[in-house]
């Protein structure tokens, strides 16, 4: 006989968070899905431009031995006002560098409340749910939700056909 | 009043938005609030404006307005809070009226084929026949996104 899973008792656990902005707009991560804060002026020396059919969002892309890193311009993503961005943040476990205005503040989150259902569409890929700070409502992001895998698929497509020209590009250079 | 008569009546709750008015079963009624600060944020669902806070709990607006008048609505006075149906899940949603709410009893005229497929029945009041609102149809919530969701209920943040 197979016995349902025991339901966890609920204990106000609570979560480090970064309160940023992108366009004005505050959101929230969850500390640890943060693994490095840059300038985004520190890594545009770095930074390779990128173009794939469809993914405007995504503009640039950084090398970083065998993986690279896609530039995601937070406004842009959320459909907000163009904004230049100040720093990125590299979320782990992702290939996502995230472009923002800059950050607010960190903080500690102890509920995080589901999206509620009436929100059915993208939204439900871009958010962990909504948290309630200082009788203000902020949205979680989700680090895995600024890139689909179609996105990276048609990103990885493009870098490659990009690799492609630079190398027939550096064939011809002898020729020359 | 008969007996048999009796029993087909029901409580609904009358609404106004703008010029009209509209009848919600009192069932789906949690409360008539004022309005309070709407928090908005980036989404991709029509008629919702954002979410409000009401006794901890955060509950999406739903505008319905543009749907049943064809024209939205910037005068508020209340929200009136209802209980929206997910398949098996519940969750409030809030719904901006324009004026005071009105309890009443009531039977309803079942809803013709030819109905908008939000248009629950109608019924008779004061002269007027007024329509009565199906909430689920009404406001956002596709079925799809009902197993996704439910997977993420969990109110608890987990580090």
């Amino acid at each position: 006989m197979r016995l349902a899973a025991p339901v966890k008792p609920s204990s106000a656990k609570t979560e480090q968070i970064i309160l940023f902005r992108v366009s004005g707009q505050l959101f929230a991560v969850s500390s640890a899905s943060v693994q490095e804060v840059r300038s985004a002026d520190s890594m545009s020396g770095a930074a390779v431009e990128i173009s794939a059919p469809g993914i405007r969002k995504v503009r640039y892309v950084v090398r970083r031995g065998d993986r690279s890193l896609f530039i995601v311009n937070g406004a842009m993503h959320f459909g907000l006002h163009a904004a230049e961005g100040a720093l990125l943040f590299v979320l782990r476990k992702t290939r996502t560098a995230l472009l923002i205005d800059g950050i607010d503040k960190m903080t500690t989150m102890t509920r995080l409340q589901a999206l509620p259902l009436s929100f059915c569409h993208e939204e439900r890929q871009w958010y962990r749910g909504l948290t309630a700070l200082d009788q203000t409502v902020v949205p979680v992001v989700k680090p895995e939700g600024f890139l689909s895998s179609e996105e990276l698929a048609l990103l990885d497509a493009a870098l490659l056909q990009s690799d492609n020209s630079a190398s027939a590009l550096e064939e011809m250079k002898p020729a020359q | 009043m008969t007996v048999a008569a009796e029993l087909e009546l029901q409580a609904f709750v009358l609404l106004r938005l703008g010029e009209r008015r509209f009848a919600v079963s009192a069932n789906q009624i949690a409360e008539l609030v004022a309005p309070s600060r709407v928090f908005r944020f980036p989404h991709r669902t029509s008629k919702l404006e954002g979410v409000i806070l009401r006794r901890g709990r955060i509950v999406p607006v739903c505008d319905v307005s543009e749907v049943l008048l064809g024209k939205r609505l910037t005068s508020r006075r209340f929200y009136l809070i209802a209980v929206r149906k997910y398949g098996t899940l519940k969750e409030w949603i809030a719904v901006p009226v324009t004026g005071e709410c009105e309890l009443i009893n009531s039977e309803m005229m079942a809803a013709s084929e030819s109905d908008a497929p939000h248009v629950a029945g109608w019924l008779s009041h004061d002269g007027d026949v007024i329509e009565v609102l199906n909430l689920d149809m009404l406001t956002p919530g596709p079925e799809q996104t009902i197993a996704q969701v439910a997977a993420l209920q969990t109110t608890e943040a987990r580090p």
